[in-house]
């Protein structure tokens, strides 16, 4: 079978989209298509048979290697991997079944490989950071205990304990108790880890390297994140135990109060400045580290510590991770699963350890903006902003990654908080402070406005400032519709009239814009 | 192609509905009911409403179905508490549920979609050609023409230059949000009293 035209010609597209990608990063060309788009359904299908394919052949070498094994006979049942494989398969069908047959399907199966390329990385996203520090957390609890933590696996340090975990985990038995509710009790993990997952579909890994640039996407993030309660009350609801039940009933006792604090703190930055994007945020920060919104006013910086702490109840780390106290609960919500479901619960709590974090950064530590703003301004100068955006990943994931260890060490040296303690901490003390924090974030720049001539305390110009000359003179917007960024040193300099991000100017100063709004936000990420 | 994922989430919206309402298991229920609510929110974000649908996910899957699923944990007698309907109330709803159902068809069936569809395309212009996979122009872009819309500006009627000066909603908004305050300390008005009663009515009894 020869190729035909259509087919050199598609792979000819497919090897340019695959350059052009790699020289101006990969979300920088396109960005993931919503659940709106229909190249969910193939990807899934893909995703669905891959999956049910590697299940089924690791039983199927599980088997032999230990045939005897007790737990073997949790892998001769081959009903969930082939459910998978048809259930792929008909998406894929149905895709290829409905697809058009024109010219522009050279550009579908372009796209299918970019949403492709993107879910496999937001996987590794979100599968890597929890295998680093599941390892962080063994090693650092080990050396903050006076032991060593893992030594051998993978050579040197322990690095591959992970994974090591990972393997035990696969091949342990299934179990449900007796007394379970079966339907909910299996499915309960799958809650915990698609909403930790789907968190991820929003946050930006740096300048414009973001799955979905949604307005309103810090909102969607903590919306999805909330979810993650649902499935640990439905395991513990579930389990048929009583020390599950506590724990579920304490964990949402616990996330119900703790989302309180949590939405007032994240809103602050949100107000500062004008936008729930969590791109534009991170835009607003760049230049000098003393941009970054912690350092904006003595309230932000509070807000920051509170912020931390509340992530710290609402991913239940200690000292509020009460759900799964040891001591009294023996594992809480978790005490009655085993093998991968069991390990699901603590994929999704790193993840979202590193989610709350990398959130945590974007909105108050500058995001991925090293805070020196000349390196900033010449990476992004040079070669169309590439050699800048790969660092600002770097960056963000180190910062995050700070974050991460932060909880770590917090979560090895304080003792856990009794159960009314946790709830007068929240409602006593943190919802106050986070409400007096959002009322004096507002006052600040009024305050310095009237006694100074200027919303801020620190010399140079201020957020507002800046968004105020982008909404008189609309011809210095500066539109992103191009891949390379080649304007972007302009915005480094904090002091140059230009807004980083072109996009605030209806909402933050109250006059009428412009220009229309929906012309410009293309984010960094539209063709 | 939007029709295919609108069927899955229209499905699922659907199936979630009757299998709520056809389980006898409370917490069954609600998690049934998460599956429903979070196609629905699917289906704002198919409408590139994401504002809306984030809500949807917010407030009633993060909030009303945990709070459901806690109420049923505090309050449940035993493990695993099933609804047992008689034949009577079964009749009973039937009759309300059929009813309201007649009414929506009815409504549904009554408006002549074809010509709303010209008329809205001759007032805001037909929909923006879609280029698949890509960001849309419109796409995640409704909040800020939303809070626009909220203190009384309105985008599209900038975009023909036609009058800006519109009431806006922040009286009706405040207005809300003092009745929601308003609830929030009468609930924990009412959690306090019956604390402080329960041990003066202990104590004579032990």
């Amino acid at each position: 079978m020869t190729p035909s035209p259509a087919d050199i010609s598609f792979i000819q597209s497919a090897a340019t989209w695959l350059v052009e990608s790699l020289r101006t990063g990969l979300s920088a060309s396109c960005t993931l298509p919503f659940v709106g788009d229909v190249y969910v359904v193939p990807t899934l299908g893909g995703v669905l048979v891959a999956l049910g394919v590697l299940l089924r052949l690791t039983q199927w070498i599980w088997s032999r290697l230990s045939p005897g094994s007790p737990s073997n006979r949790a892998w001769r049942q081959p009903w969930g991997p082939m459910l998978l494989v048809i259930l792929g398969v008909g998406c894929l069908a149905v895709f290829y079944g409905l697809r058009p047959a024109s010219p522009a399907s050279n550009e579908d199966l372009i796209l299918l490989a970019v949403v492709s390329i993107h879910i496999g990385m937001l996987a590794a996203f979100f599968g890597l950071p929890a295998f680093a520090f599941i390892w962080a957390e063994r090693k650092i609890s080990g050396r903050i205990q006076d032991r060593l933590g893992p030594t051998h696996c993978g050579g040197r340090f322990g690095w591959l304990q992970s994974l090591a975990d990972g393997i035990k985990l696969i091949q342990k038995e299934d179990l449900a108790p007796a007394a379970a509710d079966r339907m909910l009790f299996r499915l309960a993990p799958y809650l915990v880890v698609i909403a930790s997952f789907a968190s991820f579909l929003i946050l930006p890994f740096s300048d414009g390297w973001v799955a979905v640039a949604l307005d309103c996407g810090l909102f969607i993030g903590m919306a999805v994140l909330s979810l993650e309660v649902l499935g640990v009350v439905l395991a513990g609801y579930s389990s048929g135990s009583k020390w599950s039940l506590f724990g579920g009933m304490r964990e949402t006792a616990q996330m119900v109060s703790y989302e309180v604090p949590l939405g007032i703190t994240a809103v602050i930055p949100v107000l500062i400045c004008g936008t729930m994007n969590l791109n534009e945020i991170a835009h607003m920060q760049s230049g000098w580290f003393t941009n970054w919104l912690i350092f904006h006013s003595p309230f932000t910086f509070v807000a920051f510590f509170v912020f931390f702490t509340v992530t710290l109840a609402s991913n239940k780390r200690a000292p509020f991770d009460l759900a799964e106290a040891e001591s009294e609960l023996v594992g809480g919500f978790h005490t009655e699963y085993s093998g991968m479901r069991w390990s699901f619960f603590f994929l999704a709590e790193y993840a979202s350890m590193y989610f709350v974090s990398a959130i945590g950064s974007l909105l108050f530590l500058g995001g991925w903006w090293t805070g020196i703003a000349p390196l900033d301004s010449a990476l992004h100068s040079m070669l169309e902003g590439y050699p800048g955006r790969v660092l600002g990943m770097l960056v963000l994931l180190s910062k995050a990654g700070l974050l991460v260890c932060v909880q770590i060490w917090i979560r090895w040296t304080l003792p856990r908080l009794r159960i009314d303690q946790v709830m007068t901490t929240c409602l006593k003390y943190l919802v106050p402070i986070s409400c007096f924090l959002f009322i004096g974030s507002v006052i600040w720049p009024l305050f310095w406005l009237s006694v100074a001539g200027r919303p801020t305390m620190l010399p140079g110009q201020s957020i507002g400032n800046r968004v105020q000359v982008l909404s008189v003179d609309p011809t210095q917007v500066p539109v992103h519709s191009d891949h390379g960024h080649g304007d972007h040193h302009d915005h480094l300099d904090h002091r140059h009239p230009h807004g980083p991000s072109s996009h605030e100017a209806p909402g933050h100063t109250g006059q009428a814009p412009a220009v229309n709004p929906v012309q410009e936000v293309t984010l960094r990420g539209g063709r | 192609m939007g029709v295919l994922v609108f069927t899955i989430f229209a499905l699922a919206a659907c199936g979630g509905a009757l299998a709520v309402v056809l389980s006898q298991n409370v917490v069954r229920m609600a998690f049934w009911l998460i599956i429903s609510l979070s196609s629905v929110a699917g289906l704002f974000f198919l409408l590139n409403a994401d504002f809306v649908g984030a809500t949807q996910l917010l407030i009633y899957v993060g909030g009303t179905v945990v709070l459901l699923i806690f109420g049923v944990m505090l309050t449940a007698q035993g493990p695993y508490t099933n609804l047992k309907t008689n034949p009577g109330e079964m009749v009973l709803a039937l009759a309300v549920g059929g009813a309201v159902f007649a009414m929506l068809v009815a409504a549904f069936t009554g408006v002549d979609w074809d010509a709303n569809s010209d008329q809205i395309e001759r007032k805001f212009g037909s929909a923006s050609t879609q280029v698949a996979g890509y960001n849309q122009q419109d796409e995640g872009s409704s909040v800020r023409r939303m809070g626009a819309a909220l203190s009384g500006i309105r985008t599209e009627s900038l975009r023909d230059g036609r009058n800006l000066k519109r009431p806006g909603y922040l009286l009706p908004f405040e207005i809300v949000s003092v009745h929601l305050l308003v609830v929030l300390v009468g609930a924990s008005y009412l959690a306090r009293a019956k604390r402080r009663v329960a041990p003066s009515q202990s104590s004579p009894a032990a």
